[in-house]
């Protein structure tokens, strides 16, 4: 009895250990997936077709500056949209709203989170575009301020909630102190509490925009799909085609081992790399953040 | 202009409470208005044709059965995967690893999975699965690749919530004798039971919605019947609305709104759930 369970024991720690690595596994094995299909793209197409302006797979042309350019646009836009909405909101959550509306408030928020991406797409294509046409008279709804907008709504709950980490982990008593100072409320929030919370709000900010940057079927379907380089800030009315739209749309299309499939690998790894570089900025300010708090408190 | 703005504080503090308070109300209630106006446009399309029949003249008649049952599949699918593996990974980070290199990369490679565009998922899944192992486009393919994606929600909510209970309960334990691995299984998981099950859900629930991880990896277009088997390929509701949003011309808009509004009831009620769960074992909470 005593040995089998000792050998019970040991087999389940070992799985549990083994299942927690499996998150570095999984992480390596989706960058050597993307490395053995996507590299090949070096020696397939040339590097000045990579680096031209024009996407036009059918007559071999692989120009990605395009599709970059489509996905920072977009991007732009839903930042501008997510980060005073996300950061108001999770002040108003965090500090101000009474506790019932909290628990209002919250759930909401959450549930925008889960509202799945191609619903939102539809609604763009039914409401919002139409709307935007006619209201900004534009020949098309179908533009990147369209995707920048529903992709802002997207990105909202991720700024929300870890801003509102960030916020609530502040010590009370930096509140109190102000407060028993003579400061307003309002003064404590801006003076004490925000700057007190300054990295995670950086942190929420960062991951919104990796939030952004990724999302592919929402953009996919309201942007347009126009492979055309967006540099001014008028490019915002216009169709624009981002990365992730482009491997959605066309990797369903193409014979495996092709260039175009390559290719479309390659920018998947560009998309992996950013996201990659995104979020280990974004959590090495956390873990600074965290490192200067426990020396203030030591 | 200081001065004054410093004597009239308290004005200030009421424009700023009342300018959050927008932003807040300006975040809330578009998701309040698009679940209602989903649900006025769709509730007229919803019959027992519709829901139990198939498609039929291009998708523009007749009912979403096969998608309904799809993204059933999917979801069981993925929670066969990815539920055992995220708890026990949660298990390990949360009671068993120490504070070391090997640990702290685990959890970047956590953060990072949970970052990873959708659509590269998609690619990932394609590459190994569908390609690389040969699974076609299927069934399992398309529930392996979206488990993968859905493993650091449930592993990080399963974390954070085993975390929260108190160390004093697993002293305990193992004073009167019980066993490191019996101490988790009998105590600190049956504490931590409603976390885990609320990150459980909420991680599935965003697989059932996703379009972008299962479009080279398992989604039909149109499937004349249901899949028999984990290698066929199925159709599933977000796709669906996709492609009868975008790829069918002539498309009833009714069909549209109702499908839309199947697979926003389907989300909502896990989010609902996993709400209930998290609020009720809040309420119930000793500690």
């Amino acid at each position: 009895m005593e040995k089998s369970l000792n050998w019970r024991e040991f087999v389940i720690t070992r799985l549990v250990k083994a299942s927690g690595y499996s998150a570095i596994l999984f992480v390596a094995l989706i960058f050597f997936f993307l490395v053995r299909e996507g590299l090949p793209t070096f020696w397939k197409a040339d590097i000045t077709s990579l680096l031209s302006t024009r996407w036009y797979p059918i007559e071999e042309y692989y120009g990605i500056l395009p599709l970059i350019t489509g996905s920072l646009i977009v991007t732009l836009g839903a930042t501008l949209v997510a980060v005073p909405l996300g950061i108001g909101t999770a002040v108003y959550i965090s500090e101000i709203a009474p506790r019932w509306m909290r628990e209002i408030l919250k759930p909401l928020v959450e549930l925008l989170g889960g509202l799945p991406s191609v619903v939102l797409g539809f609604l763009g294509i039914l409401l919002l575009s139409p709307f935007l046409r006619v209201f900004l008279d534009l020949p098309t709804g179908l533009t990147a301020l369209t995707g920048s907008l529903l992709l802002g709504g997207i990105a909202v709950p991720t700024v929300v909630s870890v801003a509102e980490d960030a916020l609530d982990a502040v010590p009370r008593a930096y509140r109190e102190g102000a407060w028993a100072l003579g400061a307003t409320r309002w003064q404590t929030i801006w003076r004490v509490t925000f700057p007190a919370a300054r990295s995670g709000v950086l942190t929420a900010i960062m991951l919104g925009i990796g939030r952004a940057i990724g999302e592919t079927m929402t953009v996919m379907m309201v942007t347009g799909n126009a492979p055309v380089l967006a540099l001014k800030l008028g490019s915002l009315f216009s169709p624009v085609r981002t990365m992730t739209a482009t491997i959605a749309a066309e990797m369903g299309e193409v014979a495996s081992g092709s260039t175009h499939y390559h290719v479309l690998f390659f920018i998947g790894m560009v998309l992996f790399l950013i996201s990659m570089g995104v979020n280990i900025a974004a959590s090495s300010v956390v873990f600074r953040a965290k490192k200067r708090a426990e020396r203030i408190l030591s | 202009m200081k001065r004054l703005l410093s004597l009239n504080r308290h004005l200030v503090q009421q424009i700023g409470y009342t300018a959050l308070t927008l932003m807040a109300v300006a975040t809330v209630l578009p998701i309040i208005a698009v679940v209602i106006y989903i649900l006025i446009q769709g509730l007229p399309a919803i019959s027992t044709e519709f829901l139990t029949g198939f498609p039929h003249d291009g998708m523009r008649a007749g009912g979403i059965l096969p998608a309904i049952i799809g993204t059933l599949y999917l979801t069981v699918g993925t929670a066969i995967f990815s539920v055992p593996l995220g708890i026990a990974a949660a298990i390990y980070l949360a009671e068993y690893a120490s504070d070391t290199p090997l640990t702290r990369t685990i959890r970047i490679a956590i953060i990072n999975l949970a970052g990873i565009p959708s659509v590269v998922y998609g690619l990932f899944g394609l590459g190994l699965f569908v390609i690389f192992l040969n699974f076609g486009t299927s069934i399992l393919a398309a529930s392996l690749t979206l488990s993968i994606m859905t493993l650091p929600v449930i592993i990080s909510t399963a974390e954070e919530s085993l975390r929260s209970v108190p160390q004093a309960f697993r002293t305990v334990s193992i004073s009167l004798g019980a066993t490191r691995w019996q101490t988790i299984r009998r105590i600190v998981l049956k504490e931590a039971l409603p976390g885990i099950l609320t990150g459980v859900i909420l991680g599935l629930e965003r697989a059932a919605g996703e379009t972008a991880p299962i479009l080279f990896t398992g989604a039909a277009f149109f499937l004349p019947r249901l899949p028999h088997s984990p290698f066929d390929a199925t159709m599933a509701l977000p796709y669906h609305l996709f492609v009868i949003s975008t790829q069918v011309p002539e498309m009833p808009i009714q069909i549209q709104y109702g499908t839309a509004l199947v697979l926003l009831v389907f989300v909502l009620t896990m989010n609902v759930i996993a709400t209930v769960i998290r609020s009720r074992a809040r309420a119930k909470r000793q500690w």
